[in-house]
């Protein structure tokens, strides 16, 4: 068993990039995610690990520095909330062009514009529509818990770099701020110089007499060619779609209605599923882990025994979408939210699967 | 006494006649051909034999287009 | 057969007689750039600076959004091209995560001196061990001829086509000067290349500038006063001309700062 802590969302994520040998963290502060780059300066990784932390000057400024170093085949990160991850979109996309494996963590909180400090859901669409321009896509991940905080962002490095893709982790304010016992996975050494360049023989890292020149770019004038660029990237998209959807179900198997439900608003699902069941109404939750790649088929399955979906999400129906699309019109679909900063509670959420659901 | 011997070798099909090395050149070894390249830039050439392979001319031309030699005779 | 070949002296065109020729590191392509314009004039000295020094393979590039965009096309070393103005940010993060590379941009006054305002000065001022090339020649070359963060006043431009009124659209800036100012950094010069001797101490100071690169002494920030004759709407000729007339009395030539110390008076004046 790894070792175990009591540790705030924020400083898993914090403490879980330097345990998955991440070489750079980049990050500009602004709440509810500041806790990141403190954790990081104060736990001093050049020291543990050699790993480089820097306070940018702004978020455009960190999301190119992670361009720069994911160029260099090194394993960078940067985390911020809705308004700075705004500013960042333009890294990403370049990055998703230039196909440069980074993690960008989005602890989220209420807009539009400056909005609240407190938690939200509603840059869904951002997060798995592109939120940049150009057709790309990222994978997302969007944990419910200050352990998958940790976990995922190990894994989302592994994925960046098997895919040489941008990874989002969509968290919200809650999760970053709340404190829980996580299970902490063991470290993983840094790669060496030699190791990354070996790794990433694409990447800029100097030009050897033995290879012509890396150039790492997002740009291509010639139309045919910027056409290619596009068809290998949705092909690498359809290929997350195959192999990277992440889920989970609870309680579905003799459901009658169904809670869709991601990240905190999972959580708050989780106990209305209880509530519920203890007033008789058979409900089972089922939780997308992966925004993007979504779990279209896994949903449909479900979905499609019950006689009611509510979508519950801190937005005004964002992922509704997606679970419509997946369902078409087989089933009833209806969406509960609350935004700006207000966390539904599970009271609540029972009470809108009576009304919009059961009782609609 | 040893004479200093100059030449250039002008690449002339990427020359794109901008006339900079013209000016650079303090013997007036290098003018315009009325000829144009397959991309239609006149282009420089040599036009005697004046050249002491001082490399202004190369130094400064943009495209990087003239070779200089210089040898002792 | 072409005038040249009347006065090719063959006896001295052997390759040990080669005094001058394109660095092997400048890609064998043509250049994209419009004839005349000094872009590949500063590529070869780089290049030469770098063939000189050896250090091709511990070198990393970061090119910009402008003219200069295809950069990467044409200098024959490991390089990524930034997003506008953004150069400065992805230098700094790769010098940090390779301290022992030569790492360098190569930025326009548009990307440098507007959109980019805000990464130069602070990677500047946080002292970042890099190279900064500025190519200033005080006019959005690539995107047609807009007016430039430094452009003159009363320089006509598409944006402009009045001259540029400072009292509407502001005064060019002198971010040379300005960087001079900020801590971290170690050589701050202004130099062109629009003649021999100018290309040479435009060399010479790249070549400082590695220099220090190399022994951890801060950033070194090198203008390059440039032409851009098709947004002037000049031969390459007169364009150069132009700007010995109008340009270098403006953003004047010499070194502006040396070892971390304000040079107080400019030496080409």
């Amino acid at each position: 068993m790894g070792e175990l802590r009591l540790m705030k969302g924020n400083e898993a994520i914090a403490e879980a990039a330097i345990r998955a040998g991440c070489d750079g963290y980049f990050g500009y502060p602004i709440t509810p995610q500041s806790e990141v780059m403190e954790y990081l300066m104060a736990e001093k990784p050049h020291e543990r690990t050699g790993m480089v932390v820097l306070q940018a000057e702004s978020e455009v400024a960190s999301i190119n520095m992670l361009y720069g170093g994911a160029g260099t085949g090194k394993k960078v990160m940067t985390s911020s909330s809705s308004p700075g991850i705004s500013l960042m979109q333009e890294g990403i996309s370049y990055m998703a062009g230039a196909e440069l494996p980074a993690v960008v963590v989005n602890v989220v909180r209420g807009g539009p514009g400056l909005g609240t400090i407190q938690p939200s859901q509603a840059d869904y669409f951002q997060a798995v529509k592109g939120g940049g321009h150009g057709d790309y896509k990222m994978i997302v991940y969007a944990p419910a818990s200050v352990q998958e905080m940790s976990d995922h962002v190990k894994l989302a490095f592994d994925k960046a770099f098997q895919y040489r893709t941008p990874v989002m982790i969509l968290s919200d304010g809650a999760i970053g701020q709340m404190m829980e016992k996580v299970e902490l996975f063991d470290p993983i050494p840094r790669r060496t110089d030699e190791e990354v360049i070996a790794a990433c023989p694409w990447a800029s890292t100097g030009r050897p007499k033995t290879r012509n020149h890396n150039i790492i770019t997002s740009l291509d004038l010639d139309p045919a060619g910027q056409e290619k660029v596009n068809l290998k990237l949705q092909e690498k998209y359809r290929m997350m779609e195959q192999n990277e959807v992440m889920y989970e179900e609870i309680m579905t198997g003799d459901a009658e209605y169904l809670f869709v439900a991601f990240g905190l608003s999972a959580r708050i699902c989780q106990k209305a599923t209880d509530i519920a069941r203890a007033k008789g109404i058979k409900v089972g939750l089922f939780r997308p882990i992966t925004l993007f790649p979504f779990p279209t088929v896994q949903i449909a399955a479900t979905g499609s025994r019950v006689k009611g979906i509510l979508v519950v999400e801190m937005n005004a129906g964002q992922m509704i979408e997606d679970v419509r699309l997946s369902l078409g019109c087989k089933v009833k679909i209806e969406h509960f939210g609350r935004f700006g900063g207000i966390i539904p509670s599970p009271d609540e959420v029972v009470k809108a699967l009576e009304q919009k659901i059961i009782g609609g | 006494m040893a004479k200093i011997i100059g030449d250039i070798v002008i690449n002339t099909e990427r020359c794109k006649g901008c006339e900079v090395c013209i000016a650079a050149c303090p013997f007036t070894v290098i003018a315009m051909s009325k000829e144009v390249n397959s991309k239609g830039y006149h282009f420089a050439t040599k036009v005697n034999n004046d050249c002491t392979g001082c490399t202004n001319c190369a130094v400064v031309c943009p495209d990087g287009v003239i070779t200089v030699y210089r040898a002792k005779v | 057969m072409i005038m040249e070949e009347l006065f090719a002296k063959p006896d001295i065109r052997k390759p040990e007689n080669i005094v001058y020729r394109k660095s092997d590191l400048m890609v064998d392509r043509p250049l994209s750039y419009c004839p005349g314009c000094g872009h590949g004039t500063v590529h070869r000295m780089l290049m030469e600076v770098i063939e000189e020094m050896d250090i091709a393979e511990q070198t990393i590039g970061v090119s910009p959004v402008g003219c200069s965009v295809l950069a990467y096309d044409f200098l024959n070393i490991d390089m990524l091209g930034a997003a506008h103005g953004r150069a400065p940010a992805l230098a700094t993060a790769i010098k940090r995560l390779w301290p022992h590379r030569f790492v360098f941009t190569y930025q326009g006054d548009g990307d440098l001196a507007a959109i980019g305002t805000a990464e130069t000065i602070h990677a500047c001022n946080r002292g970042e061990n890099i190279t900064i090339i500025f190519i200033n020649n005080g006019i959005y070359g690539m995107t047609g001829g807009q007016m430039a963060p430094t452009t003159l006043p009363g320089m006509r431009s598409s944006t402009s086509p009045y001259g540029r009124d400072v009292e509407l659209m502001g005064h060019p800036i002198k971010m040379t000067e300005l960087i001079a100012h900020l801590p971290g950094v170690n050589f701050v010069t202004r130099q062109s290349v629009h003649t021999p001797v100018n290309a040479r101490r435009t060399k010479k100071a790249i070549r400082k500038a590695f220099d220090i690169q190399k022994a951890k002494q801060g950033l070194s920030f090198i203008e390059v006063v440039s032409n851009c004759n098709s947004g002037w709407k000049m031969t390459p000729v007169q364009s150069n001309k132009w700007m010995e007339e109008n340009m270098f009395p403006f953003y004047p030539l010499g070194d502006i700062k040396v070892d971390g110390k304000l040079v107080e008076k400019k030496e080409n004046e």
